[in-house]
């Protein structure tokens, strides 16, 4: 017997779904000609809400991208006074303005709401007790997570990011059952807690994990449920949707789903900007249906998918997003080849001798740019010379077969790459024209 | 008829080795004989060392790819031909040799080698009486 959290919502049919799009997407469009930004944009392209008569007339509707929101910041977007704003959130502003992102009472307990609902399909319910490894502050994984714990009825440990042996402590101590964390530091904290002494399966009641917020692959999902005997969710979300919750694995554990009572979700292909069929890879565009402070239309995500077809024995009949392919800002180009840092990954993961941990340099030498992959040997050691050239050879002839060029494979010693508690870099560009 | 020899996966990186002896050496571990085969990427260090099991502990739990394997300890006689006579008697079973080194003490010499059967290098050594060095002989040198 599945358990839904909102039954008649998750389970609705596609016609209905459809028609509250609609209506939704209507309510949005008249929200957001009241910020500066839209209002100038419907004045350009000449529309209106009248003007859309069916969802296919969404096409009509121009994109909206980052660099509007770093354009019009800091509150350009808004489109209810500041006043009936609660909250802000924003990203790190790297290159350029940074992004901000308002939220009204209503909007942090329609967040919450669909942080909760991600949860309970997962099997996390008000008798557990849930401890977030996120950050807190700006990063909308730490409060976005939070509030939807809260709202679900977990007992909530909001332990933050870093110090293992703490948040160890904590697991064990408050018998922590479920954890949000971010899947390179899943495989961090299980690796201290066998250094430890610490059984996962014997000393901790942890059965559930919401990992996300870094690509990860399939690999290094089981490799975490492995490790610790637990499930682990990929969860997906960007600060400009809110954060965490707009897509979420089912048990089914076989694509995400994205809520599409709250964003309406297109494929399109990033140089064409056509729509793509399903089951296409192309950059994923989102438009809020259910946000008043800061309504976004057709908003580029540059994260790379594509929409599984088919159904979902789980019955929810929200569309499901494939695991993510990088984001078309992750993808390197090498020799005139696309790669993306998850395929490596994904090849290196097949391989049992190796451990969780790699680091991918790029570099001119010669005036040729090359690929470097070291990678940690895993609890393995061997006398033999020639085992660990062939695993060299083995490795690389796989990674060829996958990226279509050549890189150079170094193993390293176990525990020799920099392990860093959060966002893991894995990408370090140091060629010369770069 | 064997001895426990100390494997270590060691990539080339400054002061790797240093790190690794300087560990081994708080901890009272004498190196009886040391060998590093190595390439452009990663070396293999090569170890006899006086407590193999307890030097094997202490490199693991400072996370360090090691591994303990077996290899022939065979005395060899510090003439001329004294090795070349131990590894004749390998060769004419057929045997081929993975690596050797060796190491002198106390006016004995000592040949550490690894052949491709292990089975048929002990019958060789029961067979023309070569003299072995165990572990104990090894504490005591």
């Amino acid at each position: 017997m599945i358990e839904y959290w909102q039954k008649e919502l998750e389970t609705i049919s596609r016609k209905d779904l459809e028609k509250l799009q609609l209506t939704r997407l209507w309510q949005t469009m008249e929200r957001a000609e009241k910020s500066s930004f839209y209002q100038k944009v419907f004045a350009e392209y000449n529309i209106s809400a009248d003007k859309i008569q069916s969802l296919e007339d969404l096409k009509k509707l121009p994109f909206t991208t980052k660099d509007d929101l770093r354009n019009y910041y800091p509150f350009g977007m808004a489109a209810i006074p500041l006043k009936d704003c609660v909250r802000l959130h924003s990203s790190s502003g790297t290159t350029g303005n940074p992004t901000v992102v308002l939220h009204s009472a209503k909007d942090l307990d329609e967040w919450a709401n669909q942080v909760a609902r991600c949860m309970y399909m997962v099997g996390i319910r008000d008798t557990d007790i849930f401890q977030n490894t996120s950050g807190y502050g700006m990063f909308t994984g730490g409060l976005g997570f939070q509030y939807g714990a809260e709202k679900l009825g977990c007992l909530t440990v909001p332990s933050a990011a870093g110090n293992s042996k703490r948040q160890i402590k904590f697991i064990t101590d408050f018998g922590t059952t479920c954890l949000h964390i971010i899947p390179s530091y899943a495989i961090r904290l299980a690796e201290v807690m066998l250094a430890e002494g610490i059984d996962p399966q014997r000393d901790t009641k942890l059965h559930t994990f919401c990992i996300g917020a870094e690509p990860h692959s399939e690999e290094q999902r089981q490799r975490i449920e492995r490790m610790l005997g637990i499930k682990a969710y990929n969860c997906f979300g960007m600060s400009e949707m809110n954060g965490p919750g707009v897509a979420f694995e089912c048990k089914e554990q076989n694509g995400l789903h994205i809520w599409e009572d709250y964003t309406i979700v297109e494929i399109i292909d990033p140089v064409t900007l056509e729509p793509v069929p399903d089951g296409e890879v192309g950059e994923l565009v989102l438009t809020t249906i259910n946000r008043e402070a800061m309504p976004l239309i057709r908003y580029r995500t540059r994260d790379l998918t594509c929409i599984l077809p088919g159904e979902c024995k789980c019955g929810r009949t929200h569309k499901r997003i494939a695991r993510f392919k990088g984001r078309s800002d992750d993808m390197i180009i090498l020799k005139g080849v696309n790669i993306f840092p998850i395929q490596v990954e994904e090849i290196l993961m097949q391989f049992k001798e190796l451990g969780s941990n790699y680091l991918i340099t790029m570099g001119t030498i010669d005036n040729n740019d090359e690929m470097l992959i070291e990678v940690e040997l895993g609890d393995f050691s061997t006398d033999d010379y020639s085992r660990l050239q062939n695993l060299t050879r083995t490795i690389t002839r796989h990674l060829k077969d996958e990226l279509l060029i050549t890189p150079r494979l170094k193993l390293v010693s176990k525990g020799s790459l920099p392990v860093q508690e959060g966002k893991v870099v894995r990408v370090v560009d140091l060629r010369v024209n770069s | 008829m064997t001895v426990n020899q100390i494997s270590i996966f060691l990539e080339n990186k400054y002061g790797k080795l240093n790190e690794l002896l300087t560990l081994l050496s708080k901890e009272n571990i004498r190196i009886i004989a040391a060998t590093v085969a190595d390439t452009t990427e990663f070396g293999i260090l090569r170890m006899i060392v006086s407590d193999a099991q307890k030097a094997h502990q202490l490199l693991k739990d400072n996370n360090v790819s090691v591994n303990l394997t077996e290899v022939l300890a065979i005395a060899a006689q510090p003439a001329a031909d004294g090795f070349a006579d131990i590894l004749s008697h390998f060769t004419k079973a057929g045997l081929s040799i993975e690596y050797m080194y060796c190491f002198s003490s106390k006016e004995k010499s000592v040949l550490i080698l690894r052949t491709n059967n292990r089975e048929s290098a002990l019958e060789v050594i029961r067979k023309q009486n070569l003299k072995c060095i165990t572990e104990n002989d090894l504490m005591n040198l």
